[in-house]
């Protein structure tokens, strides 16, 4: 019988070429506007900073100059050579939406795990009891998944919220629309509590430090004219304080691909086809490839 | 692998850090183990993962009987791991197949002991055989265990009596000198005596190899030391091990850190690694039980409880039943009414029905304590939703059986409910001290006629609330009034749950129609007074079954086109109009054609 391996790869350089390809989101611009950022990028010395003409830069390796731009607010750097921008976010362009980085926090954890955990919809009455979810209101109704124009899109999920936002007084059947337009970056559309024909969307942009640590930023873009900016940051830090023990008591920390390693049940569909995704896009970064000749 | 190491047993924890509804965070041989102690005593040792998403079951909860994971809520049985409920699918009974890991778990001499794969029996020690054995504070070592227990050898301590004298403030007189007794690869055996010779005392020191670079020294002391001694002996040895933890990690801290040990994480079976489905099987008596105790829990009912004769009884959910095979050749099915968690037997009740076709009555007359009887693993066609604000549960008779494992789950994990006993007299309840340890949460309506049993029942459905869900388990007449007062009380065919002990439909099993099989690509003539079960298993095709009355739901199959005549009692009203499932035991097609999804 093969069985999966649980070494782990804790600072292995990225030899990963999907992955060096992509742009990740390092840092919130506001972050190094206060002062120059060393850390690290999937596994390289990365420092990034603000020049003296106010441009963005950002060095890998002992001081090798990369590519960087800015969108969203945050900084996206890569170490190879992506095939075009950063994926589209259109509603940065509605400009009576608030648009703002909830938090930026580290996670002993590896992208694709995190990725995984904020498309589920199953966890909410436990591990964020009160507020996305409580129990007995525990079912997850069908939804369905597909793929297009190479990202994955969820609909039709309906999950029973207590307090779904900020700005909810009240429980709601919450209607969420999933994105994955990255490999370690996702977006949820969920119902605005203040106005139901639009929906409010957040984004988790995942900066990989190494294929097991990673910080993880939240961007969130809502219809809200009445929550301050704090008020907005700390339920998102709320859930997310939440959701990190979690993450980080899950083993092994790299997500197995392997259709053999994990048992999946009908909620878990849009965790079934993000790993089929990652072994067709050919990721092995931050994950335990499938092994060879298994069917994904 | 599968080396020494793997075949031996080892210590993975003291007995007092498995106190109750705790998790204890194991290591043994790189492989993380969680290690919990139900209410009942029994205490567990699984591998600490979930197999749904891997998270460690040591930050879950123990709930005195089940596991529930931290993540998703997934709730294991103790003694089995198996799963016995998934909240995000509250309409469905888990697949039995999804079973965390499970390792051997022993006590002795304060200590639980477990295994990779360990043969015979944890070791029995002659130095701590007589005179009980007193477990000492276990002390985490960042070194292989080679190299502890090699320090060990050279360890001393003081004897038990001069310790206790020290705790009159004189301190521990001198020592005098220790020696090695016995020793293998993971454990050494000292005995330390007084300087003058007048005292001495035997402690044998286990080495748990938690890791390549880690090891657990669990120390017991042979003899227990007077009360007021413990905490003067206990502080000692600690105070002498802390030292040697501090010697060897020095002398590890010199040596390059060995290759940490990989635990292998065992793949799910292929079954479970996509969206689970039942597999189809048919009639089968997997398991073979024993009588453990046979005794009158009401007028005409018989209990029994069943107990294994090889190996753990599968996990069961509230509501499941088991097949019995009899000795005269029927099959009967009864529910169970254990608890969650009550995994070391089965308890059923057996109405004896003097008029029935004997299966009662061999249960009744025939089976004694002793006997080997032939059963079915428990399969669940009346699984319990937890999802509900309350859950209403009625019971007509013996129908208590399976309402009586729902309200003890429900009872146990807190969820609002109420319990309707209906009995012709208080002699008549089964289970009476069961359902007593139910509290308030019980009503007995006893002694009613048709038309009261009626009322009572007006009154007990009456305005449903939202989120409430209803559980009806008696005779046939009572189910029925039961389904129509709740559907005039507007109750939806989807909130109220219905299980049948018999089918009372008249069949008529004259027509003769085609049966096509979408899957085998298979066409079958049913000829009359077959029926289409039948007609399957003669052309090799397994379909699972139980009942085969249409009673139990066990055999129901998707109908991809065609018009079924349904002769169960088993789907409701909607679930026949949609005509998208039907029972093939006893329904039939109402055209010349069906076509199933088998």
């Amino acid at each position: 019988m093969t069985v999966m391996a649980t070494a782990e790869a804790e600072t292995q350089v990225c030899t990963d070429p999907v992955i060096r390809n992509q742009w990740h989101a390092v840092a919130d611009l506001d972050e190094i506007r206060r002062g120059e950022l060393r850390t690290l990028l999937l596994g390289e010395p990365l420092r990034c900073w603000i020049d003296s003409g106010g441009a963005a830069r950002a060095a890998a390796g002992p001081d090798r100059e990369i590519e960087v731009r800015t969108d969203y607010g945050y900084l996206w750097a890569t170490l190879g050579k992506p095939s075009g921008g950063v994926f589209d976010v259109p509603e940065t362009r509605e400009h009576d939406r608030r648009t703002l980085n909830a938090l930026t926090v580290g996670i002993e954890v590896s992208a694709p795990r995190a990725v995984e955990n904020f498309l589920d919809m199953a966890h909410f009455p436990y591990v964020h009891a009160g507020v996305l979810g409580e129990e007995p209101h525990t079912e997850v109704a069908e939804y369905r998944v597909e793929e297009r124009d190479g990202e994955l899109w969820a609909f039709d999920c309906l999950f029973y919220q207590p307090r779904a936002a900020a700005a909810s007084s009240q429980a709601v059947l919450a209607e969420y629309v999933y994105r994955v337009p990255h490999p370690y970056s996702a977006m949820l559309y969920k119902s605005s509590p203040t106005d139901a024909s639009r929906m409010d969307a957040i984004g988790i942009f995942i900066h990989p430090l190494t294929a097991t640590r990673i910080r993880a930023h939240l961007f969130i873009s809502v219809l809200d004219d009445v929550s301050a900016d704090r008020e907005i940051r700390r339920f998102q830090q709320g859930v997310i304080a939440q959701d990190k023990p979690i993450l980080e008591n899950q083993h092994p920390k790299l997500l197995p691909l392997d259709p053999r390693a994990e048992t999946p049940i009908r909620a878990d569909r849009s965790a079934i086809v993000y790993r089929r995704w990652l072994s067709r896009l050919g990721v092995t970064y931050g994950v335990i490839p499938a092994a060879e000749g298994v069917r994904t | 692998m599968s080396g020494e190491a793997e075949r031996r047993w080892h210590p993975v924890a003291s007995q007092y850090d498995v106190v109750p509804r705790h998790v204890f965070w194991g290591r043994l041989l790189g492989r993380e183990l969680a290690v919990w102690r139900a209410d009942d005593g029994y205490v567990n040792v699984w591998e600490n993962r979930c197999l749904h998403r891997g998270v460690r079951l040591s930050v879950g909860t123990n709930d005195g009987r089940e596991l529930v994971c931290r993540y998703h809520g997934w709730r294991y049985a103790s003694r089995t791991a198996g799963c016995t409920y998934i909240p995000a699918h509250p309409a469905d009974a888990p697949a039995r197949t999804i079973c965390n890991r499970t390792f051997p778990a022993l006590e002795r001499y304060g200590l639980v002991w477990s295994g990779e794969e360990p043969d015979g029996e944890p070791p029995v020690l002659d130095a701590l055989e007589p005179g009980g054995a007193f477990a000492l504070r276990g002390v985490t070592v960042r070194a292989p265990a080679e190299m502890v227990v090699d320090a060990l050898s050279r360890h001393r301590f003081s004897p038990t009596d001069l310790i206790g004298a020290a705790a009159d403030g004189n301190g521990p007189g001198p020592g005098g000198p220790v020696t090695v007794t016995g020793q293998d690869r993971y454990h050494v055996v000292l005995r330390a005596e007084s300087a003058d010779g007048g005292s001495a005392s035997t402690a044998v020191f286990f080495a748990q190899p938690a890791d390549a670079d880690r090891t657990v020294v669990r120390a017991v002391l042979a003899g227990r030391p007077a009360p007021d001694s413990r905490i003067p002996v206990w502080r000692h040895h600690n105070t002498a091990l802390t030292q040697l933890r501090d010697a060897v990690e020095a002398e590890a801290r010199r040596r390059p850190p060995p290759e940490p040990m990989v635990a292998a994480i065992e793949e799910v079976p292929i079954h479970l690694s996509e969206v689970p489905e039942p597999a189809p099987k048919g009639r089968r008596a997997g398991l073979r039980v024993q009588v453990a105790r046979k005794w009158p829990v009401a007028e005409d009912v018989a209990g029994f409880e069943l107990v294994s004769i090889a190996g753990q009884l599968p996990t069961f959910q509230p509501g499941a039943h088991i097949d019995v095979h009899l000795p005269n050749g029927l099959v009967r099915q009864y529910s169970l009414t254990n608890g969650p968690g009550e995994l070391d037997r089965y308890r059923i009740g057996v109405k004896l029905e003097p008029d029935g076709g004997g299966g009662s009555r061999s249960l009744h007359e025939n089976v004694r304590v002793g006997d080997v009887l032939a059963v079915s693993e428990p399969r669940n066609n009346f699984p319990l939703r937890r999802d509900a604000v309350r859950t209403v549960l009625v019971a007509g008779g013996i129908g208590i059986t399976p309402l009586l494992a729902m309200a003890q789950a429900l009872r146990h994990q807190g969820l609002d409910f109420e319990l309707h006993v209906f009995a012709r007299s208080e002699d008549h309840i089964a289970f009476a001290e069961l359902i007593d340890g139910l509290g308030e949460s019980v009503t007995r309506h006893i002694g009613l006629s048709p038309s009261e049993t009626g009322a009572a029942l007006e009154s007990v459905l009456a305005g449903p609330g939202p989120h409430e869900h209803v559980y009806v388990c008696g005779p046939g007449p009572m189910l029925d009034a039961a389904r129509r007062i709740a559907a005039a009380g507007g109750r939806t065919d989807d909130t109220v749950h219905f299980e049948y002990f018999a089918n009372p439909t008249d069949i008529d099993d004259s027509t003769t129609f085609t049966v096509e099989l979408a899957r085998s690509a298979l066409s079958l003539e049913v000829p009359a007074g077959a029926t289409i079960m039948e007609v399957l298993r003669a052309n090799g095709v397994e379909v699972s079954s139980s009942c085969e009355t249409g009673a139990c739901g066990t055999c129901r199959v998707a109908v991809l086109d065609g018009e079924p005549v349904h002769n169960d009692v088993y789907l409701n009203d909607t679930e026949k109009q949609q005509g998208g499932e039907m029972m093939v035991c006893v329904s039939r097609a109402g055209g010349d054609r069906l076509v199933l999804d088998i």
